[in-house]
């Protein structure tokens, strides 16, 4: 007896990132305001990181709220319903709890339900990650829409006496709706991990250790900064180069560079060995936002985009780098 | 080959005063990179960088916090050429 054909799925050739929007904590914390505790000054978090003033939400504002509005935005810019979301991904490390996933959550909220929902834990890496998981989704007919989130919390995370990362931290949330298109939007994608660097950066100390010391810290963020700083510059820029390459153009082709903000002198030196010309527009948004890990990359582009919107079409690098240590990089079409 | 180490602190004050602006004869034996150049750790890991790509040798990030003088990064260069 002759078995049946499987149907297989098969979507748009062809994606792109529809829309944008975003959601920054509501309270703007200066470097004065958090200097003491780590015995520092307003001059050397500018000198050394480029932060003079951070975003953090209120005690009362979670990720996953800054996940909504920012979405909602996107949906609205996108002129979709929530119901035409076929999957919502949201890249984050400030879930509250290890499941039920933030994407559930928000995805039940903005009217999105029965949509596919998940969160993907890939740190500073994860926007572009869910990016690359969205272009995929589309274009094997998984999902017609993806709704991809980067949303942090980090102030939660952030010891007031760390010196290696605290002050860096902030909190937001950057969403865009990837779709069909008529021609290439999204180029392939270039990432991968280096598991060797596991201790790099991430949190200090396993959840369980914690809650079985009385006397001692919930789990905060810390970096090894010079590891990290070497392998943001120099080896992330040999993937931003692959991902040029493999996109077919060239860093003079671009309208944006937008790189995650984890620090602007990653950001200076990362573009000085990429050979990024003046012409190119550089996100700095780290400068008023801080670093908001998975939220970073939507939150520069959206900025950009408010702040030069003749760059709407054009081609953006986007390259998220971080805690695995795992990065990602696209070249996209700006919405 | 192996440079001297007159040879090699001469290319490593270039690097430093490319990366820093720290003046190319302040750059001498005895001189802490932190507290008497004033160079902090990112800009010092630009210099180990390029540093490896001048003198071709390699310098693991374990061995760059231990780089705390001139003396101490002339002595490693000089060593991981020969």
């Amino acid at each position: 007896m002759t078995q049946p054909t499987l149907h297989q799925a098969l979507g748009s050739h062809f994606t792109r990132i529809i829309s944008v929007g975003a959601a920054r904590g509501d309270l703007i914390v200066p470097n004065d305001d958090i200097v003491g505790p780590i015995e520092s000054s307003d001059e050397w978090i500018r000198q050394r990181t480029g932060v003079i003033t951070r975003t953090r939400a209120s005690e009362s504002v979670s990720a996953a709220d800054l996940a909504t509005t920012a979405a909602n935005e996107a949906i609205t810019n996108a002129k979709i319903s929530a119901s035409d979301i076929g999957a919502v991904i949201v890249a984050t490390i400030s879930n509250d709890v290890l499941t039920p996933s933030m994407a559930a959550l928000v995805a039940d909220r903005i009217g999105a339900t029965p949509a596919a929902a998940y969160d993907v834990s890939a740190a500073c890496a994860g926007f572009c990650y869910g990016i690359a998981q969205a272009d995929a989704l589309v274009r094997a007919g998984a999902a017609k829409y993806v709704l991809v989130i980067g949303a942090e919390k980090l102030s939660d995370y952030a010891k007031p006496t760390d010196r290696t990362i605290s002050f860096l931290l902030g909190d937001g949330a950057g969403a865009v709706i990837v779709g069909p298109a008529d021609s290439v939007g999204i180029s392939p994608t270039i990432w991968g991990s280096d598991g060797g660097k596991w201790d790099a950066v991430g949190m200090d100390r396993p959840t369980r250790e914690a809650f079985a010391d009385r006397d001692g810290d919930f789990p905060t963020l810390r970096q090894d900064g010079q590891t990290v700083f070497r392998w943001a510059v120099w080896e992330m820029a040999k993937v931003a180069q692959e991902a040029l390459d493999v996109a077919g153009i060239t860093a003079g082709d671009l309208a944006a560079f937008i790189p995650h903000q984890a620090n602007m002198r990653i950001i200076n030196e990362f573009a000085k060995q990429l050979n990024v010309p003046d012409s190119v527009v550089i996100a700095r948004d780290i400068e008023t936002t801080g670093n908001t890990s998975a939220a970073s990359v939507p939150l520069a582009m959206h900025r950009v985009l408010a702040e030069n919107p003749e760059l709407s079409g054009g081609y953006a690098l986007i390259i998220g780098f971080g805690a695995g240590l795992v990065y990602a990089a696209q070249i996209v079409r700006l919405p | 080959m192996a440079q001297s180490k007159d040879e090699v602190l001469a290319g490593l004050a270039a690097l430093v005063n490319d990366e820093t602006g720290v003046p190319v004869e302040s750059v001498v034996f005895g001189k802490s990179f932190a507290d008497d150049l004033d160079i902090d750790s990112i800009s010092m890991m630009t210099i180990v960088v390029n540093a490896e790509e001048q003198f071709d040798v390699k310098i693991p990030d374990d061995k760059v916090s231990e780089l705390k003088t001139v003396d101490d990064a002339v002595n490693y260069i000089v060593s991981a050429q020969s």
